[in-house]
């Protein structure tokens, strides 16, 4: 099974390096992986999909928390959490097949966002499940190019990882 | 007249030499190089810096870490970009693997030229990424003082480990300004040394309970300057105590409590009791394959109480029943008041039975060696003697192979910080620099190098520097001719085919006492037993510059006992066919 963790490290040069060599060196299998921004300048957030379980997932969270510029992992609970990725898809549509395609689009609540004589190029996003269903039905049109985003997620509810912790807290100095 | 100097503004390379002052460093090991060339003309200048001119950027990082586990200090080495950063990678390494504290400064090409494929230009960065517990390319000559702060502070606590700094020739030779942090920001760093009262007081409980209890004592406990806590430990529960390679010395040899190193070349006590244990109390160590042996068949009995200062450590290799996260010190004092109050409470197990196994296993399975046949010296009796001569007072450092394993057998360790060696990594070559870096740490101490013909010849030149910089330290050279660890496997495991491990150095090619002699050492050679004491005490007479003895010894002779590699522990075999016989116990 899947799990998803979030981390966020500090917005320094190379610690997309430090945290991807991690998994290589360790062994470690990444499925997904996505990072950008926050709401502080000086944080980023890595969200990453890996496929381990138990004691692994505890040495992936132990190894990541060794790291100096990560700040703090967190796993989301697929069932406490609003998990997303963005899929671009460029789906073959004539004069004869753009309705059926358009209406497909529609269905999954997806947005046309580019339109040729002989293609459409689709936008969605949603769960991984839902881009897979999306998928299946427009392969038969034909798919000539596609392209995802690593999952990104947010806990539900009120609470925030990013929030009230003492991250800012500095450490004594050296005696 | 004369200017008046904006006196804050200095250069990056003059910043960089004041931090490294004020962060505490007293000596760099280090060769210079185009890059790093500004940073050596303020060091000319610097009166409380020693820096130490080695022959190779190898010996440089191990003189670093050398210095560092005789000191305790945070070692420090210094290098050039390209070809001098990446000679260090094998000590920092090294390092890694060991845990020990230690600083790498290397020059990079300028900002401009990176990833340029400039001459000399390496990404030292992103190629010690593995290797470091944290490593930065400074992009700024103003960072420098927090960038060196926070360098020697990561490196030196929490579990210790290499840092290197990377500094572009750009930002040594740009202008700046020296402010000292006063505090550090490292919001991703905060080791946890204070262990959680609940786990010690569960360890506690346990340790009261068990009847066969071993103290699986790791190197963490000399990296958090435990040993006199770990004493009273064991004293107070009478349990016995095995140190692991990195951990000779923690515990003094001579202690009745002592049953010897644990692992592929232990004791038979030391390796059967922990099979046989139902307790393992873990501290600073972290179950790796040449304790275990086949970790599916380790200490099968044996509930597990794991302290290590990393917590990544623990559940990593085997689980723990009860994990503990904090300073290995910390975690001893607080199960010292933890265990009075279950022996005040009337708890405690009686290990009589168990003693009394433990010492049947040590009487009838002692250490020992056979005394080869073809009339050859005998290696182990060369370092029984040195020990016996030399005494525990001395500190010895060993390369990695049979004559690692014999030092760490046949020397008697009673003091901690008096064994050094490569652990982890098991680096060929450590001994010689990781010797010169102890013996400028610790002037006052006689330092020996205990040293394979094999070793030796992969980082001798550093000799040189000793003779050169006023390092007298001894070199013992357990020369059999071969590359003694392996021709033993070959031995045991290949048939005795011997492939590619004679080393011709028993037809004195080279000749170590004429190459010692060359690098301003002075050179002794021992063939017989009978002159084994005069040699050394003759060596140990010489302390104006550093002296070589080249023992002459047998090729055949083997490391016992024996866990053969991916094999269970239970089959331990004492010397050549001969396996232990535990029917006899009874269970306690």
């Amino acid at each position: 099974m899947s799990h998803t963790l979030s981390v966020l490290v500090q917005n320094t040069p190379g610690v997309l390096a430090r945290v991807a060599s991690l998994f290589s060196r360790r062994g470690f299998n990444i499925e997904s992986l996505a990072v950008g921004p926050t709401e502080d300048a000086e944080v980023s957030r890595i969200t990453i999909v890996v496929g381990v379980e138990g004691l692994p997932l505890e040495q992936v969270t132990k190894q990541l928390n060794k790291l100096v510029n990560v700040l703090k992992i967190v796993e989301l609970d697929p069932a406490a959490s609003v998990q997303r990725e963005l899929l671009l898809v460029k789906v073959r549509a004539d004069l004869q097949t753009r309705s059926h395609v358009l209406e497909t689009a529609q269905l999954f609540r997806a947005k046309v966002v580019d339109v040729a004589s002989d293609a459409v190029t689709i936008e969605a996003t949603g769960s991984p499940d839902k881009l897979t269903a999306l998928l299946r039905v427009l392969e038969p049109f034909g798919i000539r190019e596609m392209v995802q985003s690593g999952l990104v997620a947010l806990a539900r509810g009120s609470r925030s990882i990013t929030g009230s912790d003492s991250r800012l807290r500095p450490v004594d100095r050296p005696a | 007249m004369t200017m008046t100097q904006p006196g804050p503004t200095i250069t990056g390379a003059q910043s960089l030499v004041r931090a490294l002052e004020r962060a505490g460093a007293e000596v760099i090991f280090g060769i210079p190089g185009g890059a790093i060339l500004p940073a050596y003309d303020p060091l000319l200048d610097a009166k409380s810096l020693r820096h130490i001119l080695v022959r190779h950027e190898q010996g440089a990082g191990h003189a670093a870490t050398g210095y560092a586990q005789a000191t305790g200090k945070v070692g420090v080495c210094m290098a050039t970009s390209g070809p001098g950063a990446t000679n260090l990678v094998t000590p920092i390494a090294d390092a890694y693997m060991d845990s020990v504290p230690m600083v790498a400064i290397t020059g990079q090409v300028p900002r401009a030229a990176i990833g340029t494929d400039a001459f000399q230009e390496a990404d030292i960065c992103g190629i010690t990424m593995p290797i470091t517990k944290h490593n930065y390319l400074v992009q700024s000559a103003d960072d420098l003082p927090r960038i060196i702060a926070e360098a020697f502070h990561i490196a030196g606590t929490g579990r210790p480990g290499p840092v290197l700094v990377d500094i572009p020739k750009d930002v040594l030779q740009a202008q700046t300004t020296f402010t000292w942090p006063a505090q550090l920001d490292l919001p991703g760093y905060r080791p946890t040394l204070k262990p959680h009262g609940k786990q010690v007081r569960e360890a506690a409980r346990l340790m009261a309970e068990a009847h066969r209890p071993v103290l699986y004592v790791g190197g963490g406990v000399l990296k958090a300057r435990a040993a006199a806590d770990l004493r009273q430990l064991a004293e107070l529960t009478g349990i016995p105590v095995v140190t692991t390679l990195m951990a000779r010395g923690a515990f003094p040899d001579s202690h009745p409590q002592h049953i010897g190193m644990p692992g592929m070349h232990g004791s038979v006590a030391a390796v059967t009791a922990m099979q046989k244990a139902d307790l393992l109390i873990a501290l600073g160590a972290r179950f790796d394959d040449r304790v275990t042996g086949q970790l599916a068949t380790f200490a099968p009995d044996a509930a597990v109480i794991h302290a290590d200062v990393d917590p990544a450590e623990i559940g990593k290799n085997r689980v723990a029943d009860v994990p503990i996260v904090g300073d290995a010190g910390q975690v001893i004092r607080e199960l010292l008041e933890a265990i009075r109050a279950e022996y005040a409470a009337g708890r405690r197990a009686d290990l009589t039975g168990w003693w009394r196994q433990l010492d049947g296993w040590r009487d009838t399975y002692p250490l020992g060696y056979e005394e080869p046949e073809d009339g050859s010296l005998s290696p182990q009796y060369a370092i029984s003697r040195l020990s016996s001569i030399v005494g525990p007072e001395a500190i010895y450092v060993a390369g990695v192979g049979q004559h690692q394993m014999w030092a760490s057998q046949f020397v008697t360790y009673e003091h901690p910080y008096t064994w050094l060696n490569s652990g982890g990594l098991g680096t060929m070559g450590y001994a010689v620099p990781a010797a010169m870096g102890a013996k400028v740490g610790r002037p006052e101490a006689t330092v020996w190098a205990i040293d394979g013909d094999g070793c030796f010849q992969m980082t001798n030149q550093e000799l040189a520097t000793c003779a050169l910089e006023g390092i007298p330290i001894k070199v013992a050279v357990m020369n059999n001719g071969s590359l003694g660890m392996v021709r033993q496997w070959q031995t045991l495991f290949y048939e005795g085919r011997y492939s590619n491990t004679n080393l011709g150095t028993r037809r004195f090619i080279p000749d170590f006492v004429k190459l010692a002699d060359a690098l301003g050492c002075a050179a002794l050679r021992c063939e017989k037993a009978g002159d084994v004491d005069a040699t050394i005490e003759k060596a140990m007479a010489i302390d104006d510059q550093p002296v070589v003895v080249d023992f002459v010894v047998g090729q055949d002779a083997m490391v016992w006992p024996m866990v053969a590699a991916g094999s269970s522990n239970d089959d331990i075999l004492a010397a050549r066919g001969i396996r232990p016989n535990f029917d006899n116990d009874q269970a306690v």
